[in-house]
């Protein structure tokens, strides 16, 4: 389970109708960097995170993850096998509280069923115990422990995005997948995401990252690749990428 | 209702009060109502038993979010299968496949017995459940699984197209094989049987139940054993809603994209609440041939869905006290209002101006639009439906993602 | 063949009134996302208030020419519907524009209780009479036969369609309620008041469902108050068989799951060997609707619902 390479995809294409977009897309993470993906609005960013998370399939494309060829048929699956994702718009389960929200991120790691939930065996009571528990600890993690009986639609902004970063750890991945956390803060809460996206490679993980801020993208991310109208248009060091021509045409701007 | 709480996480001390004084309540129920005659432990009996629907229906339509609008169907097939097999219903069926198929008919009586030619299959309460829950969760999937990947109206529309399929086939299954007996139903279904105990009352006793020394009317014998069923439906059903299968309904409920992203196959979850839900209706279903004694296809019409979706819909979709307040109400209320309503329009007008049957279905009506628009999470929603940020437990820190600079 | 070609009519005459009915169903949801449960009921209100007319004509006017009779019975029937339908919208459902969709079907579903509720009082719960008012001998066509009143229908329903359609493609409202259909922010911009162009797709939809309950009566001589429920269902599943929101589809859906229903009752008995009999034609619609949704969910023609991002 130490496969250095914790993602490897290559040749994706995808065609919505009449317009391609995402042409000969490939990525390759290696554990406990944190990648980042950037490029102009409409570039194929999300799309491609829907693609490599199963909520798009794509026409061509091989997938990896750590070294296991999987398929991104189903969502569900691709948690299963070691994938978890936030979303651009925070996309939460408003109703119920923080602590639930992350519970609900163990579904995967865990198996209890109907007749666990009915009779509420030993077995089944440990579970749900440890299930709290962990989702507890995973709150304090990021930091908004003292909220966990709180309704999250109630959450402020900030401590909503947190709280997906949280729910999706829960899922124990192998790649932690974020669709622009940091949408909306401002300049102190993204201090604060910084600090936890380091923490959260501190401990070992491997995280892939959209995002617009390019000052906290080449501050924090190993490595990063640009996206422009779908293709791949530079992949390198973050020095690297910030005196790339293409990427200071397409993206960064062209005075500089 | 800030007198009763059931809530056990919140106020442990006060709900297990609250629950006792209630089951108090309705334990003492039948002997006072004795008074005024039958009639209301018969309402009740009856109420208890749409109770039992409304909570199952709330599986599928509170916890998982699930528009069913067929609902009743699975009430049929408990029913139906009842009345196969605690009838002489199944000596009419046996009939009619011997003229099809005499082989296959003759093989029948050879395997169990002679008489079922003439008596029909006369199976015991204690089989006939859990078969009637079987078959009921087995179509609960069946019926599921097409509407999975439909948005809520249409999976709305196609349920409640399986119901009417469902009731056509009952009205309609008597030849070549009589399965349902058509639109005249079956008849003389068996009543239940526990512990040597019959409950239609011993013969010639005027439907009074014996046990031991004691005796008692029939309906109340039936009531204590719907209310016993309906005590462990709330439980069942409580149960699974505060489970790792209970937030993955509510979480599909919530935001199915989100949940698939989660790891949670929202396929089989979807099935597991059509089927779970189905088996309360099965089991009632099977209670309601028994109490009754004869079963048709007019009961189980699509009017029967809406009521039991108005019982949830008014009560509080999710929250399981709501859905049991909802189905007495709607339940209860017309047949009250019947025995009172009637007579008193006779008094002030000379005769009968709305009748109680316009009345029911003005009531759902009402019942229905009147929630939706000005309260639509019912009656007695979950508490944690309240608007202010902080109606849980959490009173202190607001929540703030800005530190002073 | 004789058989074949009967069922063809039937099916034809069946399948007129569905895709009246469908077109109230489809309009209503490509501007507002929104199943109209009660709009079967407004058949039921149209051949109510139709067979109400009637009755009072035939009361005081009773050597009046028939067809004049009926003219007037639709054309009071008309303005009787349009105005329960527009009441239903302002009532149940202006309210719940922006509500989770299930709570308008909720709603809907309410009305349609409430409607033949009302209908129970006014024209009680028993099976009414519909007076035959034209000349009922049969006309011989190709080996089978159609009555008078089921030809008026086939007229009535292609004139009502082909109106529609100039209306829709032809006129300031037709413009306007397309660009409701299509993106309702949008056309809000360009000045389009939505609640109007609401209110007329209600009211158009009305119209025709009042014809369609009209001819119903006067077709099946009898009408009773939960009449409207299943056929306007069974009109649903035309209008997602033709395609939600497309008002061609629900013209073609309309026909189309006629003809299957017509057919599928006659010949069902010779597909299952017996087993199966004419009783089961209610069936046929519900399983057009899940063949549709599963094989192909945007119908025959496509979808045309609005963009409600």
């Amino acid at each position: 389970m130490s496969e250095p390479v914790i993602l490897n995809i290559q040749g994706v294409n995808k065609r919505f109708g009449g317009l391609q977009a995402l042409t000969d897309v490939r990525i390759n993470i290696q554990r406990g960097q944190i990648y980042g993906l950037i490029g102009p609005n409409g570039a194929g960013k999300t799309t491609f995170f829907n693609v490599i998370t199963g909520l798009y399939q794509p026409d061509t494309g091989t997938f990896e993850l750590a070294g296991k060829p999987y398929s991104p048929s189903a969502p569900h699956a691709v948690a299963k096998a070691g994938i978890a994702r936030t979303f651009q718009n925070i996309r939460l389960f408003g109703e119920m509280t923080a602590l639930e929200n992350v519970m609900v991120g163990r579904h995967v790691r865990t198996h209890q069923g109907v007749f666990g939930a009915i009779f509420r065996h030993k077995a089944a009571r440990d579970e749900e115990k440890a299930i709290r528990i962990r989702a507890q600890e995973l709150l304090d993690f990021v930091g908004i422990g003292q909220f966990a009986g709180r309704t999250s639609k109630y959450l402020s902004y900030g401590d909503q995005r947190r709280l997906e970063i949280a729910r999706a750890l829960a899922t124990d991945p192998q790649l932690l997948a974020l669709d622009e956390p940091a949408a909306g803060m401002n300049a102190t809460e993204k201090l604060a995401l910084r600090e936890l996206l380091v923490k959260i490679k501190a401990e070992g993980k491997t995280v892939l990252l959209i995002e617009h801020d390019v000052k906290l993208m080449m501050g924090l991310c190993d490595r990063i690749s640009v996206l422009e109208y779908g293709k791949l248009i530079a992949e390198g060091l973050p020095h690297e990428i910030q005196s790339n021509q293409a990427v200071i045409d397409a993206y960064l701007g062209g005075s500089h | 209702m800030a007198l009763l709480n059931f809530d056990t996480s919140r106020d442990p001390k006060k709900a297990w009060i609250s629950m006792a004084l209630l089951l108090a309540v309705m334990l003492a129920f039948p002997f006072v109502a004795q008074n005024y005659g039958n009639s209301w432990v018969r309402i009740a009996d009856l109420a208890l038993l749409y109770i039992m629907l409304a909570l199952g229906l709330n599986v599928v339509v509170g916890f998982a979010g699930l528009l069913d609008l067929g609902y009743i169907a699975f009430y049929a097939l408990g029913a139906y299968m009842t009345g196969l097999l605690a009838s002489p219903q199944f000596a009419a069926l046996l009939e009619s496949v011997i003229m099809l198929h005499p082989a296959f008919g003759d093989t029948l009586v050879a395997i169990m017995g002679e008489e079922i030619r003439t008596n029909g299959i006369h199976l015991s309460v204690w089989f006939i459940v859990p078969c009637a829950a079987a078959l009921a969760g087995v179509f609960g999937a069946i019926l599921g699984a097409p509407t999975l990947k439909l948005r809520g109206d249409y999976l709305a529309i196609v349920t409640l197209g399986f119901g009417e399929i469902i009731r056509i086939f009952m009205n309609n299954l008597n030849d070549p094989v009589n399965v349902t007996n058509g639109p005249q139903g079956i008849n003389l279904i068996d009543s239940i049987k526990v512990f040597g105990v019959d409950l239609a009352g011993e013969q010639g006793s005027g439907a009074m139940v014996s046990i031991g020394s004691w005796q008692m009317p029939s309906v109340n014998a039936y009531y204590f054993l719907f209310l016993l069923l309906c005590i462990a439906t709330i439980f069942i059903t409580s149960r699974l809603q505060h489970s790792r299968l209970g937030r993955a309904w509510v979480a599909i409920r919530e935001d199915e994209i989100a949940a698939k992203a989660m790891g949670i196959n929202t396929r089989n979850v979807k099935l597991l609440a059509f089927s779970m839900g189905a088996t309360f209706g099965g089991v009632a279903g099977a209670m309601f041939a028994s109490f009754q004694g004869f079963v048709s296809p007019e009961s189980f019409s699509l009017t029967e869905s809406i009521a039991v979706l108005a019982m949830v819909v008014l009560g509080g979709i999710g929250h399981i006290p709501g859905v049991v307040l909802g189905g007495l109400l709607l339940a209860a209320l017309p047949e009250v209002l019947r025995h009172v309503v009637e007579p008193v329009q006779m008094q002030l007008f000379g005769k009968v101006l709305i009748e109680a049957e316009v009345l029911r279905q003005l009531l759902y009506g009402l019942a229905l639009v009147t929630i939706m628009l000005y309260r639509p999470a019912g009656l007695w929603p979950s508490p944690k439906h309240e608007d202010r940020p902080d109606g849980d437990s959490d009173t202190k820190g607001q929540s703030s993602g800005v530190v002073a600079a | 063949m004789d058989t074949f070609i009967q069922q063809i009519i039937n099916g034809l005459v069946l399948g007129s009134m569905y895709a009246l009915v469908a077109l109230g169903y489809t309009m209503v949801y490509g501007v507002l996302n929104l199943i109209n449960f009660a709009h079967g009921d407004v058949l039921m209100i149209g051949a109510m208030i139709g067979l109400t007319i009637l009755s009072l004509l035939g009361a005081h006017f009773p050597e009046m020419n028939g067809w004049l009779q009926l003219g007037i019975a639709i054309l009071g029937a008309i303005p009787g519907c349009i105005i329960v339908n527009v009441l239903i919208e302002r009532i149940a459902y202006r309210r719940l524009r922006n509500a989770p969709r299930l709570a308008p079907l909720i709603t809907a579903i309410g009305m349609s209780i409430l409607l033949q509720t009302f209908a129970m009082m006014i024209w009680g719960r028993n099976p009414l009479p519909f007076p035959q008012l034209l000349p009922s001998d049969p006309i011989a066509v190709g080996g089978a036969v159609i009555s008078i009143t089921q030809v008026l229908l086939l007229a009535l329903a292609a004139l009502s369609m082909c109106a529609l359609v100039l209306l829709v493609e032809k006129t300031k409202m037709g413009r306007a309620m397309r660009a409701v259909a299509e993106n309702p922010r949008v056309a809000g911009l360009m000045g389009v008041d939505s609640n109007r162009v609401i209110v007329y797709t209600f009211a158009i939809g009305a119209a025709l469902a009042a014809v369609a309950g009209v001819m119903w009566g006067a077709n099946y001589a009898s009408i009773q108050f939960a009449m409207g429920t299943i056929p306007g269902l069974k009109a649903f599943c035309a209008a997602v068989l033709g395609g939600i929101g497309n008002i061609y589809g629900a013209m073609i859906g309309g026909i189309v799951l006629g003809i299957i229903e017509s057919l599928g009752a006659g010949y069902i008995g010779d597909l299952t060997g017996g087993f199966l009999g004419s009783h089961y034609q209610d069936i046929f619609a519900f399983i057009v609707l899940i063949l549709v949704l599963t094989v192909r969910p945007s119908g025959i023609m496509g979808e045309r619902v609005a963009d409600r991002a």
